[in-house]
């Protein structure tokens, strides 16, 4: 390999280039829409780089109330999820990492399960349940859901934290006489510390990305989600109305991209490798 | 042991070094003692309400009549879903499309994924561009992809029209995602693009658990790129492959939010994957019994490729 020709090394940096402008052409068409001027847009013959850059188009998504409104909501129902998520699976992926339970089989069962189901099978008797509960159109109902949804990711990540901790430590506070609870609380959990950013973050990107379960479990225009908004804004089409779509839509991405900037070693480095291999 | 224990405790450090598992003890109900209990409990109830029960209420609704509307009875029905879905064209018609897209992008996504990987695990100037880019599809909001691509597509103000007539490969504006013969290959393309990074980084990782030697010995014993290809970096990453892709399939054939973002699954229905088709008919119609059914019937699907997937695991574990 290391004698290669320069054809072939010419080959590969064509190759490359045609993956690169693949990529990365889709976004920078976003940008450069959301940067432009709406006469600017209207043009016949579009321009790659806008001739003079303009924020209105962010001023112009902002204005339009139901942006600002559904980035709160989504703030919230995201945050609220990710904490209760987090909180719910510490305790959980210890008992999956540490019992060889009939429970903890069947969890990891159900965690590959909804890896595959259908969402249409879940989508229907959930919307239906919640409506029986009274939790139909409310956050706390989108809250169980995304809480549920996002905890087999939490499980098996925090389970693999856990089995990185020597039981050794356990032992020795289980006999200064400190019960599993408090062993859990005082010092399992701070050593789980990354895999709980990690997890928490998922569940939070998870939440804030979400579309399905949003559309069919809310309603009320008040309590709408941003990805929720962004798909209304398409239906008012017309090429001025691009730009502030555009806008908008660079906005909901900025908490993706501060996920992964944050995980990218990770994941790069091998979680989905391991989640596939193991 | 416990020695040890006391010496290395508060020290985060070195801890993360030796995995271990406890062997259990007492057990009791589940294997599960109390304290095992008291942690499992909080998790499990929110699972059990809002995941498992409606698994299996939706399973039983593919069996019923339900129907929206306040005084709407339900009755078990058996198997009339089923029959009323053989006999339905538009059934057919979103189960051809959505075997299709399912296909296609996967079968697609791994191609292209597979020389992106195999070209970002040589020594190229621009390779972190490229690593860093291949994660940015991943790192958006589905809706925004779609939207996104919305704006590539456009028939006016989209940049897709302007290269293509610049190139002469087309000679007036083409409105991709209107036209019957072009919505779905053009929605494709952006299923690919969409599921590539994921591709690409699981791939990358089983291209470097190849042993760099054996390439090495093998150059050295005049072996070509495809020989070498075929003979040392293949077989050692085609568990992965097979994993990845029938679990891309899976993924693929559920999908959702992309195709309702780009296309609503118009035009006259030439996008409409199952599970919008499904979506329609439960909260635009209302016939939960019969949406219902039809996730039943996607689960028969699926159920092949995971049997298949489940297999290769136990071959591979056998192997191990």
């Amino acid at each position: 390999m290391n004698r290669s020709t320069p054809v072939a090394t010419t080959l590969k940096y064509l190759a490359l280039a045609g993956y690169l402008v693949f990529l990365a052409f889709p976004l920078f068409w976003l940008i450069s829409t959301a940067l432009k001027t709406p006469q600017e847009i209207a043009l016949i013959e579009p321009t790659w780089i806008p001739n003079n850059i303009t924020f209105d188009n962010f001023r112009a998504a902002f204005d339009e109330q139901p942006i600002v409104r559904s980035i709160l909501n989504t703030l919230l129902v995201a945050g609220v999820s990710c904490l209760v998520t987090v909180v719910l699976s510490i305790p959980a992926a210890y008992v999956m990492a540490r019992y060889r339970s009939v429970l903890s089989r069947m969890t990891l069962v159900w965690v590959l399960l909804s890896q595959i189901f259908p969402f249409i099978l879940v989508i229907i008797p959930l919307f239906l349940l919640l409506r029986d509960l009274g939790l139909y159109d409310t956050y706390i109902g989108l809250i169980a859901v995304y809480v549920v949804w996002s905890m087999p990711f939490a499980l098996w990540m925090l389970r693999s934290y856990v089995e990185t901790i020597p039981i050794e430590l356990e032992e020795a506070a289980s006999m200064d006489g400190a019960s599993k609870v408090r062993t859990l609380a005082s010092v399992i959990a701070p050593l789980l510390a990354p895999g709980v950013v990690a997890a928490g973050l998922f569940a939070f990107v998870s939440a804030w990305n979400e579309f399905l379960f949003a559309l069919v479990l809310i309603r009320d225009p008040e309590l709408q989600t941003l990805s929720l908004t962004l798909v209304k804004f398409i239906g008012a089409e017309g090429v001025a109305r691009l730009g502030p779509l555009a806008a908008a839509s660079l906005v909901a991405t900025i908490p993706s991209l501060i996920f992964f900037a944050f995980m990218q070693r990770r994941l790069t480095g091998g979680l989905l490798g391991g989640a596939v291999k193991s | 042991m416990s020695a040890t224990a006391t010496d290395q405790r508060p020290d985060p450090a070195d801890t993360a070094a030796q995995p271990r598992r406890a062997k259990n003890t007492r057990r009791s109900f589940l294997g599960l003692d109390r304290d095992g209990l008291i942690l499992a409990v909080p998790a499990l109830i929110p699972v059990v309400v809002f995941s498992v029960y409606p698994l299996l209420r939706g399973i039983y609704l593919g069996f019923t009549d339900a129907q929206a509307g306040a005084n709407a009875q339900t009755s078990f029905t058996g198997l009339e879903n089923y029959r009323n879905l053989l006999d339905d064209s538009y059934f057919w018609e979103s189960f051809r499309i959505g075997l299709i897209w399912a296909f296609a992008v996967t079968i697609l996504q791994f191609f292209a994924s597979l020389g992106l990987a195999l070209l970002l695990n040589q020594k190229l100037r621009l390779r972190w561009l490229a690593r860093t880019l291949a994660l940015v599809p991943w790192a958006m909001p589905p809706v925004v992809i779609g939207i996104m691509w919305r704006l590539v597509y456009h028939p006016n103000a989209g940049i897709l029209n302007d290269v293509l007539l610049d190139l002469r490969i087309i000679d007036e504006n083409v409105d991709w995602l209107s036209s019957f013969s072009l919505a779905l290959p053009a929605v494709i393309l952006v299923g690919v693009w969409a599921g590539m990074p994921q591709t690409t980084v699981v791939l990358l990782a089983g291209l470097q658990s190849v042993p760099k030697e054996l390439h090495e010995a093998a150059a050295m014993d005049g072996a070509s790129v495809w020989q070498r290809f075929r003979n040392v970096t293949w077989p050692a990453i085609k568990p992965v492959v097979v994993a990845m892709t029938t679990l891309d399939f899976i993924w693929n054939f559920n999908s959702f939010s992309l195709v309702y973002v780009l296309t609503q699954g118009g035009p006259g229905g030439e996008t409409r994957l199952p599970l919008l088709f499904a979506y329609e008919e439960a909260f635009r119609y209302g016939n939960y019994g019969y949406a219902a059914a039809l996730g039943n019937a996607m689960v028969v699907v699926i159920a092949v490729f995971v049997v298949f997937y489940l297999r290769q695991r136990v071959r591979e574990a056998n192997a191990r």
